[in-house]
């Protein structure tokens, strides 16, 4: 019964997962795939850690919520320190966005 | 006191890792965990928090503990909002760069709004200005006012932020 | 079942590999690499779950921390400062 759950979460993990490769792949620019993958990823590996906390080994539950933790801390930090780092060195947003408060606040 | 605070929290993390389940108790994983933590402790105090205090406010843990079935419901929300917009065979994005503005003012407090932000529905913050400002890319933006991008984005963690962090 | 999630995961793991090697700029690489690493936590988890053994997660949990750092590393590089601030 509990494996049969936590092979439910880790399939919707999964599921997750692919589709914020999906983004990666499909979206035009580095700052909205930026946003896709971070969000679907970051979800979908937290789904299959806690398939894990269910029913698994008790030490691996146990470091696998200090993961869980771990990763809803760092993975927004990367995404936000790549997008500022993508902004510095110069990279364009996709010429059919609408607004760049950004640019007009620099100059 | 900065880094007592900063003892403890290590220590804690030590034994969440190396706590032996089911067996005998090992003491010597712990002193030499004591020992570490003592170190280290002493090595990155410095630079550990601005306000120590803070720590001992026991209603900031239960407003902390509230944050969290918040944080879980937006974020579910922003995932299936994601998953729609990327398998819609015409893409239906719109993006931007928007500035919204807040009232918090600790370092701390603003590292979690703006991580929250990126976990939210279509949005992910670029630029943190230190007077207050944050500028934000939303994949489809809906306005380009301040005040209004303000009360769409922010004001849903903005209160109980406040209460944990200010 | 375990089959249907490594599929999922390698599908996942290939479209970054595309990422990577096709990306027009820098930032775009340095994007596919970090999803790759939080890709292999995943890994980590599942065979966890599948040979009902521990020691697995210290190698999640270190991966995870390292992918960070360099991450980071990476990000500060391509903005043309030093690395301390």
């Amino acid at each position: 019964m509990r494996e049969t759950l936590s092979l439910i979460f880790m399939f919707i993990g999964g599921l997750f997962n692919l589709f914020g490769c999906i983004g990666l792949v499909r979206l035009p620019d580095v700052y909205n795939r930026l946003q896709a993958s971070t969000k679907c990823v970051t979800l979908g590996t937290c789904l299959t850690l806690f398939g894990i906390i269910i029913s698994g080994p008790i030490n691996a539950s146990l470091k696998s919520l200090l993961c869980i933790i771990f990763i809803l801390i760092t993975a927004p930090t990367a995404a936000h320190a790549l997008s500022r780092a993508s902004i510095k060195s110069g990279v364009k947003l996709w010429e059919k966005s609408v607004i760049n408060k950004l640019e007009e606040d620099k100059k | 006191m900065k880094k007592g605070i900063l003892i403890i929290l290590l220590y804690i993390a030590w034994i969440f890792l190396t706590w032996p389940f089911g067996k005998e108790i090992d003491w010597q994983i712990l002193i030499a965990g004591l020992f570490i933590s003592i170190l280290s402790g002493f090595i990155f105090g410095e630079g550990f928090t601005e306000s120590p205090h803070k720590f001992f406010g026991i209603k900031r843990y239960f407003w902390a503990i509230a944050y969290i079935p918040v944080l879980i419901f937006w974020c579910i929300v922003a995932n299936l909002d994601v998953a729609y917009r990327v398998l819609h065979p015409n893409l239906p994005i719109r993006p931007g760069i928007v500035k919204v503005k807040t009232k918090l003012k600790s370092k701390s407090g603003l590292t979690a709004l703006a991580n929250s932000i990126t976990l939210t529905p279509g949005t992910m913050s670029v630029e943190v200005d230190p007077e207050g400002y944050i500028y934000v890319h939303w994949i489809y933006v809906k306005t380009d006012d301040i005040e209004k991008a303000t009360e769409i984005i922010v004001k849903r963690f903005e209160k109980i932020l406040e209460r944990i962090f200010e | 079942m375990i089959t249907l999630l490594f599929v999922f995961l390698l599908v996942c793991s290939f479209m970054c590999l595309y990422r990577i090697s096709r990306g027009p700029t820098p930032a775009d690489r340095v994007v596919g690499i970090d999803i790759l690493g939080i890709i292999v936590v995943n890994f980590c988890a599942i065979v966890t779950f599948w040979r009902n053994v521990d020691f697995y997660m210290n190698i999640a949990l270190s991966w995870a921390l390292l992918s960070f750092i360099g991450t980071l590393a990476v990000s500060k590089f391509l903005e043309g400062k030093g690395f301390d601030e």
